[in-house]
């Protein structure tokens, strides 16, 4: 039996399952806040073409506008300005099979309850990988907060001084780029990088290092509670926009049930 | 004196609401040209040029010598009742509902006999206030008051149809976040306002003076977004028949010219300004068009707050003031939807605020108080067009004066450093 084979198998019998790590596209879900003087996310909107009456007697369709970074989104390097001139840096152009790959999950729950404005270390990565093994060259690593639980106005937490949430320091990316050799940095947060990552040394460490090294983003993921630290299979695929910087996306995780 | 106006009891269902019946309306170019004066809230009457007679009602030449050169000016609104009916029966539907009726025939100070609705603390000989006013119908009417002030006298049954009192009505605020809006929540309370709904936009946005707003044991919290379709319809099925005033707050403005805007801002400041009226036009105005004559909490006003440059583009503004144009060009028809219903639509037109986004501009600028405190006594007044502040008021003159000339004004004006 072939591999695609055995996996239909194994997903037909129940083996393996798959998860679904989206937060549904819906105008109540918080964007990312900036500084009111710059440019801002659009938030997700619909508005309806017809639904079975005199506008479309048989069908219901609507039209929908976002930002490419609105909802559950893919970050491509041409997102940050490390990575404007990298070859393949957008998301029409990135290689298909970089959206298919393993993902590690690194459950730091309790440390982000415990300080909603925790920094992942590489000291942390290593850590994790005394325990669970070093991470397969071309992997997700997933940041695991539990962030995706809070209600909106916990999971934004904006306050005077900006938004207050977990992110990864400059060494963790490094670290988890050049040794790990991770195809991307998934987060549940509303960014790769901490809330308060702009006053970090370099600043946005996850956006300048991810992007300027190729590397991928994934934010406001959920559900990585129902994924184990090692051997899920991510499937993260964005929209196939012309020269574009990132896209919402549907993503799924294969996980194989233990025995 | 008048009786003070009772608290209404709550909706029997099983009694059917009174349909808007409307006093007579179809009338001459030159009586509109009252009429639009009256939406105002301003007492004008013809004078001709040549013999110097008043003429009254509203005609094409002078009575007295026929000169065609009439000239609309404004009057003093003082006078004496010299003969007063109590009407107890009418062919028209809308006096009939309303009966008895006070008309009286007032000797102005101007040497001019006026047919007007009579206030039920005047009596004949007596010298009164004149009011001119657009009725349900929207035609401009006048009405003869008491020269001082009576107890409870807005209360008025005849006066309440002219005006658009907040005393016992319940106000939607669209945008609570606006500096406005919380400008207004102290004003509408104080005006008799019965319960003011405070319109949020993404709640998840914390913000203080919003909390300080929504404490207050007469605001109610409503989940509104003027850019979101669905939000718009939810709070308008929650909330929508028991809005008895809207009163628009929410603005997207941004400084920037034609050339240089950039687009995402222009569409935000469409999506808001215009699309956001647009929204609440449809999910919020065929309900409140329903209840126009729905008791003494009637619904009874839409209110827009627009920039005085919908009247024509302030160039350093030119994105917002085409937003705002198209804002005032809806609601120009919006008002020609709601007539009949007896809801009125007012729009309050105001030069730049006191606000971050008007912060390069040298003063005079309005206040967010000033605003507020015009938008309220626009509806105790029970106009259709109320004006905001100095630069507004120059602005409007200069536009009725020759909107040609504005335009070529306002292209060196105030120019933003």
């Amino acid at each position: 039996m072939g591999a695609l084979s055995a996996l239909a198998a194994a997903m037909a019998d129940g083996t393996v399952r798959t998860v679904d790590l989206t937060f549904t596209l819906d105008p109540d879900f918080p964007v990312l806040v900036l500084p009111q003087e710059l440019g801002q996310c659009e938030p997700f909107r619909v508005e309806e073409v017809s639904r079975y009456d005199a506008r479309g007697p048989g069908w219901y369709w609507q039209n929908f506008t976002c930002n490419e970074h609105t909802g559950t989104h893919f970050d491509a390097p041409i997102h940050w300005i490390s990575g404007r001139d990298l070859p393949n840096n957008s998301v029409d152009t990135i290689p298909v099979e970089r959206f298919v790959a393993p993902a590690v999950v690194a459950d730091f729950s309790a440390e982000c309850a415990a300080d909603e404005d925790f920094v992942l270390t590489a000291a942390h990565v290593k850590a994790w990988e005394n325990t669970h093994g070093k991470i397969v060259a071309g992997s997700w690593f997933l940041f695991r907060t539990d962030w995706s639980k809070r209600d909106p106005a916990a999971y934004i937490n904006l306050r005077e001084d900006g938004a207050h949430s977990p992110g990864p320091d400059a060494g963790a990316l490094e670290y988890l780029i050049h040794e790990a050799g991770i195809v991307g940095f998934g987060v549940e947060t509303i960014g790769t990088d901490a809330g308060q990552g702009e006053h970090f040394d370099p600043p946005h460490p996850a956006h300048l290092l991810l992007h300027g090294n190729n590397r991928y983003g994934l934010q406001c993921l959920r559900n990585l509670d129902q994924l184990p630290p090692v051997g899920a299979m991510l499937i993260c695929a964005p929209l196939k926009i012309k020269q574009g910087s990132g896209s919402p996306l549907r993503v799924l995780a294969l996980v194989e049930e233990q025995a | 004196m008048t009786a003070p106006l009772a608290r209404p009891p709550r909706k029997n269902p099983q009694r059917r609401s009174r349909v808007a019946t409307i006093p007579p309306r179809p009338r001459s170019r030159v009586a509109l040209a009252f009429s639009a004066r009256a939406a105002r809230g301003e007492f004008q009457l013809q004078v001709c040029a040549d013999c110097g007679a008043v003429a009254y009602p509203p005609r094409d030449a002078c009575a007295r010598c026929w000169s065609v050169d009439l000239r609309w000016q404004p009057m003093e609104p003082a006078g004496e009742l010299l003969a007063l009916s109590v009407l107890d029966s009418s062919t028209n539907v809308y006096f009939r509902q309303r009966m008895p009726w006070r008309v009286g025939t007032v000797r102005l100070a101007a040497d001019v006999s006026v047919l007007a609705h009579v206030h039920s603390d005047v009596a004949e000989g007596d010298k009164v206030r004149m009011i001119a006013r657009t009725d349900k119908a929207g035609q401009g009417v006048l009405m003869a008051l008491p020269v001082e002030e009576t107890p409870h006298m807005d209360d008025d049954p005849q006066l309440r149809e002219l005006t658009c009192s907040p005393r016992h009505r319940r106000v939607l605020l669209t945008d609570i976040r606006s500096s406005v809006a919380q400008a207004l929540i102290p004003m509408l309370k104080e005006s008799g306002a019965a319960i003011i709904f405070a319109g949020l936009a993404e709640p998840w946005k914390q913000n203080d003076a919003v909390t300080v707003a929504v404490a207050d044991e007469c605001v109610q919290l409503a989940e509104l977004n003027v850019t979101d379709t669905g939000s718009v319809r939810e709070c308008a099925a929650s909330i929508g028949h028991k809005v008895d005033i809207l009163i628009n707050t929410a603005s997207h403005v941004r400084p920037g010219g034609a050339l240089d805007q950039p687009l995402v801002e222009a569409r935000r400041e469409m999506e808001t300004n215009y699309f956001g009226l647009l929204r609440l036009l449809q999910y919020f105005a065929p309900v409140m068009r329903s209840r126009g004559a729905d008791g003494a909490n009637s619904a009874t006003c839409w209110t827009n707050l627009l920039s005085v440059y919908a009247r024509s583009s302030w160039p350093a503004y030119a994105t917002s003031s085409a937003s705002q144009a198209a804002a005032l060009s809806l609601a120009q028809a919006a008002r020609a939807e709601f007539v009949g219903s007896g809801v009125k639509v007012m729009n309050v037109f105001h030069g730049p605020l006191e606000d971050p986004w008007y912060e390069p501009v040298s003063p005079p600028l309005v206040t967010p108080a000033k605003l507020a405190s015009v938008t309220v006594k626009g509806l105790c007044e029970g106009l259709e067009e109320a004006v905001a502040g100095d630069i507004a008021t120059d602005v409007v003159n200069r536009w009725r004066e020759d909107p040609g000339v504005l335009e070529f004004e306002l292209q060196h004006e105030r120019e933003v450093d």
